[in-house]
């Protein structure tokens, strides 16, 4: 261009803006770490994944072995001791062991099935927000349908149709939280879609498919992230619900919370402690992540911010 | 078309040709009318909200245009419907010689880099994502020019020194800027490919007082600079007055007066123009006292159910009984350069009609 | 036929109405927040509403004008806010008197507008509903009573069709419609001080030139009290009394409309005035334009805030804190005292000097140390 610039001039203030500060992320991570909340939801989550993780070095027992077998007698169990610091279950294995590989149980099937239910309710919703018409209505209306049905039945109903297995609890978890994947993002992202920003950069000649990926998409994602975190914890609690149910892995010496608890329902009269420990960890693994999402979603919520 | 008895003989002008300048933009007979639909499962539209009905402006180049106008009177919408970011539903923009409004595809998007637009708000038309060197380059990068990584970086410093900000802002983040600071980067982003027109949406309403005149200055400065062409919408009409050279008053999707910057302050033809420009504050306590205030009973009518015959008529303190009612009032040059759609602007002019009692009653106990 | 037009005389009201009705004295708001510095938003406040008065503060974002409005209503949060100073209503100190009495002056005695009508009005009640609660609550009003008083209000405050309205929801009205309502709602219990924050900011021109209207002819009528908040000097130079010119919490320039506007002394306030484009300018003539933003301030414990903004500036500013104090350099013959915070102040009628030219103090300014301080109650 032909401007000497040199010469430019203007009233502004050369002061540099407020203060350093990083991206928007970084800035919801600095948010983050002054909740107490989320950080008490960290720590929880943290000691979740440490104990689901190095639960082969942690748990003291074999947790399918009988280890206590001799000391168990009709309608009674031996409670925790300094040998078996939760005592032992009905059938003589070690409480504290079970539970630690019950977190892995847990974990495993909370991420795989949150993932898969991320990816594709995220797929969906991308397609419903960036096609909209007829693409939008035909995977709203079947995500319509799939949230009309009450989220556990709908899962047992898949479950039990897979049969029993791992796997079946996986996928039936993952198919009940698609739709709410599919529906948060394309809500977003008709949301922004509305924005100054992208009517900004249609004006600015900006090819649509750049507009979809460079802006709406990353500003929609936020919501998608806090959801997932927000997901976990239910997926823990459905996961023990369906193993409760008898919809779990159809190896009855790995140990799972739900059906941890299914196992000690005869012996709930003389040993409530048994009902207790695998309770406590389906309760505060769920509340570690509602308490880090819930603190995710005001750290990056503009409302929330000043 | 008006009756002639009552109308001077220039009355009767054609819409076009107002000057023998270079015209850059020609809009003629513009309308944007939105359905509005309702209906279970199958949408029917059962009315049109007419946000532009039928808007005819020719705006010389390196000229700066003001359209001027309350709430919900169409002008933002006649901006964005020049620029094809909302489709006129009729009509055409002839913008250096080709139809805006019959292009399509990439033929369009091509020819968005002549005609680029300045928004209300700078901190929600920056996606909050990006940086500034991003935001101010991706115009380059849509329209791969200049081509490169090095050139775009190079002309990104250029562009954030023309409109006045530190060579270290192109790292940082809008959030971290000020409101003024945001806007000069939104500036900068629509100066980046040297574009023709530049339509500014209320550049300056969002800013605070002391920072519109540094905004107003880098607009005008920026005009000398690069022979830029403005079209400024704003309800301001202090600032719209400061900053054009023509000024539009729009009211309820229609142009209702025309004229130059100094002729429509010093002498406001149309009831509408005369009732708000007696309604703008004087930061002089002495002027607001010796100045005469016509108040507008009412309020805007829906523009969806606009009124028959003049569309002010309902507010107009010199309603007559006669023609305003049911006869719409063409947009006809009165005087060279000054248009006015208002069948007594004539009388009105010499007195002959004076305002009504009852449009002054405000809280009359 | 009748004039339509009307000269607004309204100023021109009992001012000199003896005691004054709200006497704020060094009123401050701090913001605390853990693991954040401290914000002291307004900082030593002080100015006086006489009843039948109108009174101005003005200001930009973060100027305080709207905490200092809301410290006296003590509609700030109790947490995270600490309020020092006193604002003395009627005899009565506003920020200690216990909570039950402050809620009934709030509505009987004092009541506040707010700029946005739509959040203001409760949205699933109908306007009548929100007026007669008030008559109900604070006049004792029953039944039919409270609801021809409510019509009574809506009509007065120059609403079409009262009965109608009464009956509609918030919703159903235009803005201005909206922002009438809750000004009928204020005035509903007679108060004797209407706080009005940005009352027409949010409206249309044509609409504002009506509010402003009722709004004076409230004062004239019911020698109401007003306290206009504003960031908009058109507002305030048709309607104020007095007004304070408010920076970066505290006040930097007070006098009346006249002196203020026709003799501005503080360089923020000079600078305001030659940054807003006049209707009435002759075009062509650039603006002058305020550099930097609000939020580049000095902290007023050992400087002048405005300081890295102002054309006027001289050394001591960055280091030494401007006082309040009275202008030796004008005598105002209507209005008052013109009080003044700045070393260097502007002269003559031309606005702030330009960038550049001599920055010299011209000699016997403000500066003495001695001289009185505002706050004696002597205004």
């Amino acid at each position: 261009m032909s401007l000497s610039l040199a010469e430019a001039d203007t009233t502004a203030l050369e002061t540099e803006p407020d203060e350093a500060a990083g991206g928007l992320w970084s800035d919801a991570f600095k948010r983050l770490r002054r909740n107490p909340a989320a950080i008490v939801g960290a720590l929880l989550v943290l000691l979740f994944l440490a104990v689901a993780i190095f639960a082969p070095l942690l748990a003291p027992y074999d947790p399918a072995a009988q280890v206590g077998f001799g000391d168990i007698r009709p309608s009674y169990v031996p409670g925790p001791s300094s040998q078996h610091w939760l005592g032992l279950d009905t059938l003589g294995r070690d409480e504290l062991s079970r539970i630690i590989y019950g977190a892995r149980q847990s974990l495993i099937v909370a991420v795989v099935s949150v993932s898969i239910a991320g990816v594709v309710g995220s797929l969906l919703g991308l397609l419903a927000g960036a096609f909209g018409g007829w693409v939008d209505n035909l995977v709203m209306r079947v995500v319509d349908i799939m949230l009309a049905v009450p989220g556990l039945l709908f899962a047992i109903g898949v479950a039990a149709m897979l049969g029993q297995s791992l796997k079946s609890v996986m996928i039936a978890i993952a198919t009940v939280n698609v739709p709410i994947f599919a529906r948060l993002l394309r809500g977003s992202m008709l949301a922004n879609r509305g924005a100054d920003y992208v009517l900004a950069a249609r004006s600015l000649g900006v090819r649509r498919k750049d507009i979809t990926l460079g802006h709406v998409v990353p500003n929609s994602v936020s919501p998608v992230i806090v959801q997932g975190t927000l997901t976990l914890a239910t997926a823990v609690v459905d996961a023990a619900g369906l193993s409760f149910l008898g919809l779990g892995s159809a190896d009855p010496s790995i140990p799972e919370w739900g059906r941890m608890l299914t196992e000690m329902q005869d012996a709930l009269s003389y040993a409530p402690h048994l009902a207790l420990f695998p309770g406590l960890g389906i309760v505060l693994s769920a509340l570690g992540f509602t308490l880090l999402g819930e603190a995710m979603r005001e750290a990056i919520d503009p409302k929330f911010r000043r | 078309m008006s009756d002639a008895s009552t109308t001077p003989p220039a009355g009767e002008a054609p819409a076009t040709g107002t000057t023998s300048d270079d015209v850059l933009l020609e809009v003629r007979d513009l309308k944007v009318h939105f359905p509005i639909t309702k209906g279970l499962l199958i949408d029917k539209v059962v009315g049109h909200v007419k946000a532009v009905d039928g808007v005819t402006l020719d705006v010389v180049r390196g000229t700066t245009y003001g359209l001027v106008g309350e709430s919900g009177c169409g002008k933002s919408t006649l901006g964005r419907a020049i620029l094809r970011l909302e489709e006129p539903t009729s009509g055409s923009v002839n913008f250096a010689g080709t139809d805006v409004a019959a292009m399509h595809g990439e033929e369009l998007r091509r020819a968005r880099r002549r005609m680029q637009m300045i928004f209300q708000d700078p901190m929600s038309s920056l996606d909050p994502r990006q940086t500034v060197e991003s935001i101010v380059s991706e115009p380059m990068r849509a329209h791969g020019e200049p081509a490169g990584k090095k050139a775009q970086q190079q002309r990104v410093r250029e562009l954030l020194k023309l409109v006045g900000l530190p060579q270290s802002a192109a790292g940082r983040y809008p959030h971290e800027f000020s409101g003024g600071q945001r806007q000069r980067i939104g500036i900068a982003r629509a100066i980046a490919l040297n574009p023709e027109l530049i339509i500014a949406d209320e550049p300056v309403s969002a800013l605070d007082v002391s920072i519109q005149a540094q905004v107003v200055n880098l607009l005008e400065e920026l005009q000398d600079r690069l022979g830029l062409t403005y079209i400024v919408i704003a309800h301001d009409l202090a600032v719209i007055k400061h900053i054009s050279d023509t000024i539009g008053v729009m009211y309820l999707g229609s142009l209702v007066e025309e004229a130059s910057s100094d002729e429509l302050y010093d002498q406001p033809l149309h009831p509408y123009t005369i009732a708000l420009m007696s309604a703008v504050p004087l930061p002089d306590p002495v002027a607001e006292e010796s100045r005469e205030r016509i108040l507008l009973t009412g309020d805007l009518p829906s523009p969806a159910n606009p009124p028959s015959g003049c569309r002010f008529h309902t507010r107009c303190p010199y309603r007559q009984e006669t023609r305003c009612d049911d006869e719409v009032p063409a947009l006809r040059e009165v005087q060279p350069g000054r248009k006015v759609a208002c069948h007594w602007a004539e009388q009105i002019l010499s007195g002959e009609i004076r305002p009504s009692a009852e449009s002054h009653t405000v809280a009359a106990t | 036929m009748t004039p339509v037009t009307q000269l607004s005389d309204v100023t021109s009201v009992p001012s000199a109405g003896g005691a004054p009705l709200l006497e704020v004295e060094d009123l401050s708001v701090t913001f605390t927040r853990r693991g954040r510095r401290d914000v002291r938003a307004v900082d030593g406040v002080t100015f006086s509403v006489r009843p039948g008065e109108t009174v101005g503060l003005v200001g930009e974002s973060g100027s305080g004008k709207s905490v200092t409005s809301l410290a006296i209503m003590r509609l700030l949060p109790s947490r995270g806010v600490q309020v020092g100073g006193r604002a003395t209503f009627d005899g009565m100190d506003l920020l200690s008197l216990p909570k039950d009495s402050m809620r009934d002056i709030r509505g009987r005695d004092m009541a506040m507008v707010f700029q946005d009508p739509m959040s203001s009005l409760n949205p699933v009640l109908t306007v009548g509903r929100q007026i007669t609660e008030v008559l109900k609550r604070h006049r004792g009003m029953q039944g039919d009573q409270a609801r021809d008083e409510a019509v009574t209000l809506l009509s007065r405050v120059g609403i079409p069709d009262p009965a109608r309205r009464f009956r509609e929801y918030p919703h159903q009205l235009s803005g201005g419609m909206r922002q009438r309502a809750l000004i009928a709602i204020s005035l509903a219990c007679k108060p004797r001080l209407l706080i009005a924050d940005e009352p027409t900011t949010a409206l249309d021109v044509t609409i504002q030139a009506q509010i402003l209207e009722l709004l004076k002819e409230l004062v004239v009528d019911s020698g109401t009290s007003l306290i206009m908040i504003t960031h908009d000097l058109g507002v305030v130079a048709g309607l104020c009394d007095s007004v304070n010119v408010m920076y970066s919490g505290r006040i930097v320039e007070t006098a009346s409309r006249y002196e203020l506007f026709g003799h501005p002394r503080h360089p923020y306030t000079a600078g305001l005035l030659g940054s807003v484009p006049r209707l009435d300018a002759e075009r062509g003539q650039p603006l002058q334009p305020i550099p930097g933003s609000p939020t580049d301030t000095l902290p007023w414990a050992h400087a002048c805030a405005f300081q890295p903004r102002c054309a006027n500036r001289v050394d001591r500013c960055a280091s030494e804190t401007p006082l309040l104090e009275r202008d030796p350099d004008r005598r105002d013959p209507i209005g008052g005292p013109h009080w003044l915070r700045c070393f260097n102040p502007v002269t003559g009628d031309t606005p702030v000097t330009p960038p550049g030219a001599e920055l010299v103090a011209p000699g016997g300014d403000a500066l003495d140390p001695a001289a009185e301080q505002v706050g004696e109650g002597d205004q």
